[in-house]
């Protein structure tokens, strides 16, 4: 059996602390900040990791103050927290679909996203905030669409997952058709934020984001052991005194919004939300959600992944999305051979 | 077998294929197909009459019978005739492949746009399209047709062959288009030339028809149908469960291959010729065998004939509702189709998977 200590304070308070998740959990933060760093340093003005530290702490010259402070960090802060929101909504999503493909990019969200930003872009010729704004609302509609469509006395597992496929078929016509509508300029863009790309971000992109994963994560984090029940099934969880239908309507939502947040900042980066957390329930070895443990990873995996896509292609600097994308799609049919293996499917 | 039918029907059906039906049903099943075919015939007359430029029925006559190079004449001859027939072919493909994907899969859900063949296709062209050069049809209808059988064998043996569920072949065929769709968003994004030429063709359209492409892609429709009509007999076999089948002497292996090979001509060749147009494939067959029953010697024929009404009408919608532009087929399609999805996915065996 696993090794789970409760440290319990004089006040009478308990917490229930996995020494290998929690240890996970500081190695893969320890990853993702040196991950960051890197990609501080790495560009057109390279600088070597101990100059980036060196410049946050305040000891750079000008103009590694300015590459870092104005040009580089917002970028990577960006990403660290759109990984981190990305990959908690996908362990909501998981969680409560009972499915590990059950993720907001198999869902349709992605897309529906996808179709607020183009008629904003395309319709409306709108600028970056405003995109912004008709990827929230698109992906929130979707959301509220796919759960409803998928109620029948409760939402159940593959419904919801099948639901979305369908939802996200038709969205994809409809994204289809914007990009034929729009000319090769605006098509292009459209094409580029569909792909998930962190380039021209700036402080502006920053604040919103750490607002809503400031309150988000911390509550998702709070309703990790409801949601630990809820797995089990609803009659379990029931029994086990937890208001499954108020669980799942909140957990849904800080889902849906972190979801939606992200993407509004940077375009549907797919792969992040699907992976992060079977990776790090892989990692971790304890069941339920990890919430924690999914979120430092998945801002470790974006920032990578950017790393990659604008450093190893030569002078082409390729949006972080199509990184995620190839690999995202080789993920999900290894998971369907191993989950076929283990007869989940 | 469906999934979602109720047990009691497959002993019906063994006994519909194997003791000879009441005449009455053929006749009534025959006098529906004549009338699916009336209607087949309207709905292209309404191909060709409606439009951006609106033809009179009368004129639409003369320019088929009686050219005299009139601007109606043109209209009809160039444009809205090789659009007709391209549609005709499409549907057609796209109908007969759903139904045989259905039931080789035993599955309510197949269908080849979801499963991602048309993907497959999408990227083999979009590959030809940007790293070999080829820009005409007869050169990428080959590179279409490749991409859609390694997927849909891929497909297939991932999430199809033995104890397949609806769930696992329809996630199967949504792991394969993101990671193709991926592949040919990266591609896009590199080559902006490309980006113009495929984001037309990525749509599913019937607009760009012409004489050449129809003439391309007619042989490998032609012989996709033939070899579907063909294994009509085994596939009703193949329904009952493979165990069955064998041992109704019906050889499982080779219905398997040709049934693969139908889809990818049907497929493949479609894909090329229009993009790729979801649901169709999903939505005939369901349509088709609320009225024939299970038997698959009706049901293809119907689907055949049907799924062309069902693409042309849709062409015909997107032209009304965005005048003085047009609305896409594939778009179109797909507005019709995902509400159907939606319910068959809600409908109550559906939801115990």
């Amino acid at each position: 059996m696993k090794a789970v200590k409760a440290i319990r304070t004089p006040g009478g308070l308990s917490v229930r602390v996995d020494p290998r998740a929690a240890l996970a959990v500081l190695l893969l933060l320890a990853a993702a900040l040196a991950a960051a760093v890197v990609l501080v340093g790495s560009g057109d003005f390279p600088m070597a990791p101990g100059e980036v530290v060196a410049t946050l702490l305040g000891d750079g010259t000008a103009a590694q103050e300015f590459i870092v402070r104005d040009v580089r960090l917002p970028r990577v802060l960006v990403a660290l927290l759109v990984g981190a929101a990305l990959a908690v909504g996908g362990a909501l999503f998981q969680s409560i679909s009972r499915n590990p493909l059950g993720s907001p990019d198999v869902l349709g969200f992605a897309q529906g996203s996808s179709v607020g930003a183009l008629t904003v872009i395309v319709l409306f010729g709108g600028d970056a905030f405003a995109t912004a704004g008709g990827a929230m609302a698109g992906g929130l509609a979707t959301g509220a669409a796919v759960y409803l469509l998928a109620w029948k006395r409760g939402v159940h597992g593959y419904r919801l997952v099948l639901v979305g496929i369908g939802i996200a078929a038709m969205l994809t016509g409809a994204i289809h058709y914007l990009v034929t509508k729009a000319d090769l300029v605006d098509a292009t863009r459209a094409v580029t934020w569909m792909t998930g790309s962190l380039d021209g971000l700036d402080w502006s992109q920053f604040w919103p984001l750490l607002a809503v994963c400031a309150v988000l994560i911390p509550l998702s984090l709070a309703y990790g052991r409801p949601l630990r029940m809820l797995e089990m099934g609803d009659d379990a969880a029931y029994a086990l005194g937890i208001r499954v239908e108020r669980t799942r309507a909140v957990l849904m939502g800080s889902a849906v919004l972190l979801t939606a947040v992200a993407t509004a900042a940077a375009g549907p980066i797919v792969f992040v939300a699907l992976s992060a957390p079977q990776l790090a329930r892989r990692l971790t070895r304890s069941p339920g959600p990890n919430v924690a443990a999914s979120a430092v990873l998945g801002a470790a995996l974006l920032v990578v992944a950017d790393w990659v896509a604008t450093s190893a292609f030569g002078d082409r600097r390729l949006p972080v999305g199509v990184v995620t994308g190839v690999l995202g799609g080789v993920y999900l049919l290894w998971l369907l051979v191993t989950e076929r293996k283990a007869g989940r499917i | 077998m469906l999934v979602d039918s109720p047990p009691e029907q497959s002993a019906d059906r063994t006994a519909a294929a194997s003791a000879p039906e009441p005449g009455g049903r053929h006749a009534l099943r025959a006098a529906g197909l004549l009338l699916a075919v009336a209607v087949l015939i309207l709905v292209c007359v309404a191909s060709i009459a409606i439009g951006a430029k609106p033809v009179p029925v009368a004129d639409v006559w003369h320019g088929l019978f009686q050219n005299t190079g009139t601007g109606n004449d043109v209209v009809i001859r160039d444009v809205r005739v090789p659009r007709t027939v391209l549609g005709l072919l499409v549907g057609v493909a796209l109908g007969l492949s759903g139904a045989v994907m259905q039931a080789l899969t035993r599955n309510p859900l197949a269908e080849p746009g979801l499963l991602g063949v048309n993907a497959g296709a999408a990227a083999a062209v979009v590959t030809a399209i940007s790293f070999l050069g080829v820009t005409s049809i007869s050169e990428y209808v080959w590179f279409a047709l490749l991409g859609a059988g390694v997927v849909s064998v891929a497909v297939y043996v991932l999430g199809g062959s033995r104890g397949a569920t609806p769930v696992r072949l329809a996630l199967a065929g949504t792991a394969a288009t993101a990671a193709l769709f991926g592949y040919v968003n990266a591609v896009q994004l590199l080559d902006s030339a490309a980006l113009d030429r495929l984001r037309f063709w990525t749509v599913g359209s019937l607009a760009s028809a012409d004489p050449a492409t129809i003439g391309k892609v007619t042989p490998f429709i032609a012989a996709g149908v033939v070899l579907a009509l063909l294994i009509a007999r085994p596939l009703n076999a193949m329904e009952m469960g493979e165990d069955t089948a064998r041992a109704l002497g019906a050889h499982v292996n080779r219905t398997r291959v040709l049934a693969m090979v139908a889809v990818t001509l049907l497929c493949g060749a479609a894909t090329a010729a229009c993009g790729p147009i979801v649901f169709i494939g999903l939505m005939v067959p369901h349509l088709v065998r609320a009225v024939t029953g299970p038997d698959m010697r009706w049901i293809l024929p119907y689907a055949a004939v049907l799924s062309p009404v069902l693409l042309l009408g849709s062409d015909v919608v997107g032209r009304m509702v965005a005048r003085p532009s047009e609305l896409q087929v594939g778009v179109v399609t797909a507005f019709i189709g995902g509400p159907v999805f939606i319910h068959l996915v809600r409908r109550k065996r559906m939801a115990q998977l």
